[in-house]
């Protein structure tokens, strides 16, 4: 019982550090993206080479790839202990619900009552996954 | 939203469960990884299978960056998590991973979940759009 416990605890804690830096990495990502502009928009101005420097040219995209990487990385930790059907679906239905918090929080997206409904039903889904 | 931007969300979709089995079938064959060797996580990388399965996330991300660039973080997330419903799919003809009812249950809730949101709006329109200075230079040469 003890065993299963700390089994539990272990992937709850792997599943969390995955979730907490894959959402700082999108937040930051994101915000990049959006000040960045419509990259068809750039590409069909500056071409291909145009809109790949403007991305890597930017500052905060590239913070938001170091968080990224860390979850990546977590991910193989992950993945190495517990099966691929509960580590990716939790972390990635998880993050859909960080991420429309600090969407709304950090973004200031228009996360209305279809996006929170959404959110929750999410969280709905992610108890049965765990089960 | 054109047919062009649905076709990118779904190469988001497919490309990360994909590449999420390939480091799955890469990380199983080198085995449990121990804090005390957290450097094999480096080696790994280097292995067939995980470095297939980078490609097909470096796909992912190229084509998420693109889907974010015109459409909110809580619009291109939610609508990509079809990618769940492949994850289970893969687990379980490939892997031959056992998926209980609750499991499916569980991802069938989230993926009606996310369908839902893609019927809303894709994009907020901000009163004063935030632009980089770089990027001035190259919208607007």
């Amino acid at each position: 019982m003890s065993m299963l416990h700390h089994s539990a605890m272990a992937n709850a804690a792997m599943i969390g550090s995955i979730v907490v830096a894959a959402t700082v990495g999108d937040v930051l990502i994101a915000s990049a993206m959006r000040r960045i502009g419509d990259l068809d928009e750039i590409k069909a101005h500056s071409g291909l080479i145009g809109a790949i420097r403007a991305v890597i040219t930017n500052t905060r995209f590239f913070c938001g790839v170091a968080a990224m990487a860390v979850s990546f990385f977590s991910l193989l930790f992950a993945l190495s202990h517990a099966d691929l059907s509960l580590v990716a679906p939790a972390s990635a239905s998880l993050t859909v619900v960080t991420n429309t918090i600090a969407g709304k929080l950090f973004l200031k997206e228009n996360v209305d009552k279809r996006r929170w409904l959404a959110a929750l039903c999410v969280c709905v889904g992610v108890v049965l996954l765990a089960r | 939203m054109t047919f062009r931007r649905y076709l990118v969300l779904a190469f988001v979709s497919v490309s990360a469960p994909l590449g999420d089995t390939f480091l799955d079938v890469g990380m199983k064959r080198i085995g449990p990884v121990s804090p005390a060797h957290i450097t094999t996580l480096f080696h790994a990388v280097s292995t067939p299978w995980v470095a297939g399965g980078i490609v097909l996330l470096i796909g992912f991300f190229a084509s998420y960056l693109t889907a974010l660039s015109w459409a909110d973080l809580t619009f291109v997330l939610p609508a990509t998590s079809f990618g769940n419903v492949v994850v289970a799919l893969l687990a379980r003809f490939w892997r031959h991973e056992q998926i209980s009812l609750a499991r499916w249950a569980g991802i069938f809730l989230i993926t009606a979940a996310v369908g839902f949101v893609t019927q809303g709006p894709s994009y907020t329109e901000h009163e004063q759009p935030i632009t980089a200075p770089d990027a001035k230079e190259v919208c607007h040469p």
